[in-house]
């Protein structure tokens, strides 16, 4: 069971990343932004947060670009499993793995805290190990988390049971409150909010050790 | 040669931070100001000959994300 989390220069949650899988038993390798491939047999890309390329143009654009995300591309099409938590969310959108858009919070605030989060749909690799209503306690750290997509494309999302995870109350502005969408295979999840920082107990909250926990269960079966 | 891009968010997007600088501008006491939107402007230095369809592509590509924005191109 391989892990690839991607270093992009200012990527500073791919630490975090890669112990938060190790502790539910992956492999990982990191894979820095230059590379062409991903290592052979990876399962699961992990694109971590931070502040790639500075936020210069727009978050996640010029990460976007980098030549392992092309290599990260090709691996979601074969079908394999991709998770991006925030500045990694961001990438996702601007590489059009997912639709939509984080656009900076309506309150113009960087905003650091941890918050509730409504499981949205159980229905998921990465979602799989909880209960659909459940509320989560996550940190999200973050000036561009305001998740945005034409009214069709929200609509289209809450139907096909893609909204995965959304606040509990309104934190940034994000439309419908979502906070993390699902791809339409169900294989590429983006979320602002960092599960990797709520994996431990000295962090606080424990409760995004599931999603690690859920995602190693999926792949141990397959 | 030089190309202008201009990146502004869609109509109907909403723009925080041009919400924010109408606020601040009425609070200057620029009653006049009746909305205010921001964009961002990239001068492109290009060798001659560049035609603008490799400008738009740049537009499209990496300069603005279409999902949010609208750009428009002035060659010069």
């Amino acid at each position: 069971m391989l892990a690839a989390v991607t270093v992009f220069p200012g990527s500073n949650c791919d630490r975090d990343l890669k112990c938060a899988l190790e502790a539910a038993g992956f492999k990982v390798a990191m894979v820095w932004h230059k590379d062409t491939a991903l290592p052979p047999g990876v399962d699961l890309v992990g694109v971590p947060g931070g502040f790639s390329f500075g936020d210069y143009l727009r978050c996640g654009a010029i990460a976007a670009q980098a030549p392992v995300m092309r290599a990260v591309a090709d691996h979601a099409a074969r079908g394999g499993y991709v998770l991006g938590i925030c500045n990694g969310f961001q990438v996702l959108t601007e590489t059009r793995l997912l639709p939509g858009a984080l656009m900076r919070n309506a309150g113009l605030k960087f905003i650091c805290k941890t918050v509730d989060l409504v499981v949205e749909t159980p229905d998921s690799a990465f979602t799989a190990g909880y209960g659909r209503g459940q509320v989560l306690r996550i940190p999200i750290a973050h000036h561009d988390g305001n998740y945005q997509a034409d009214t069709d494309t929200l609509d289209r999302l809450e139907g096909e049971g893609r909204v995965a995870f959304r606040y509990g109350t309104d934190v940034n502005g994000a439309a419908r409150q979502i906070a993390g969408v699902l791809s339409d295979n169900r294989r590429v999840l983006g979320m602002m909010p960092h599960p990797e920082r709520a994996a431990e107990t000295a962090h606080g909250s424990t409760d995004g050790r599931q999603m690690f926990a859920a995602l190693a269960g999926t792949l141990v079966a397959a | 040669m030089k190309a202008k891009v201009t990146v502004m968010l869609k109509t109907g997007v909403l723009d925080p931070q041009g919400e924010a600088v109408r606020h601040a501008l009425v609070g200057l006491g620029f009653d006049a100001v009746q909305g205010v939107r921001q964009g961002k402007v990239i001068e492109l230095d290009l060798a001659p000959g560049t035609p603008e369809t490799e400008v738009r592509q740049m537009c499209e590509r990496l300069l603005a994300n279409t999902v949010i924005e609208r750009f428009t191109i002035e060659m010069a």
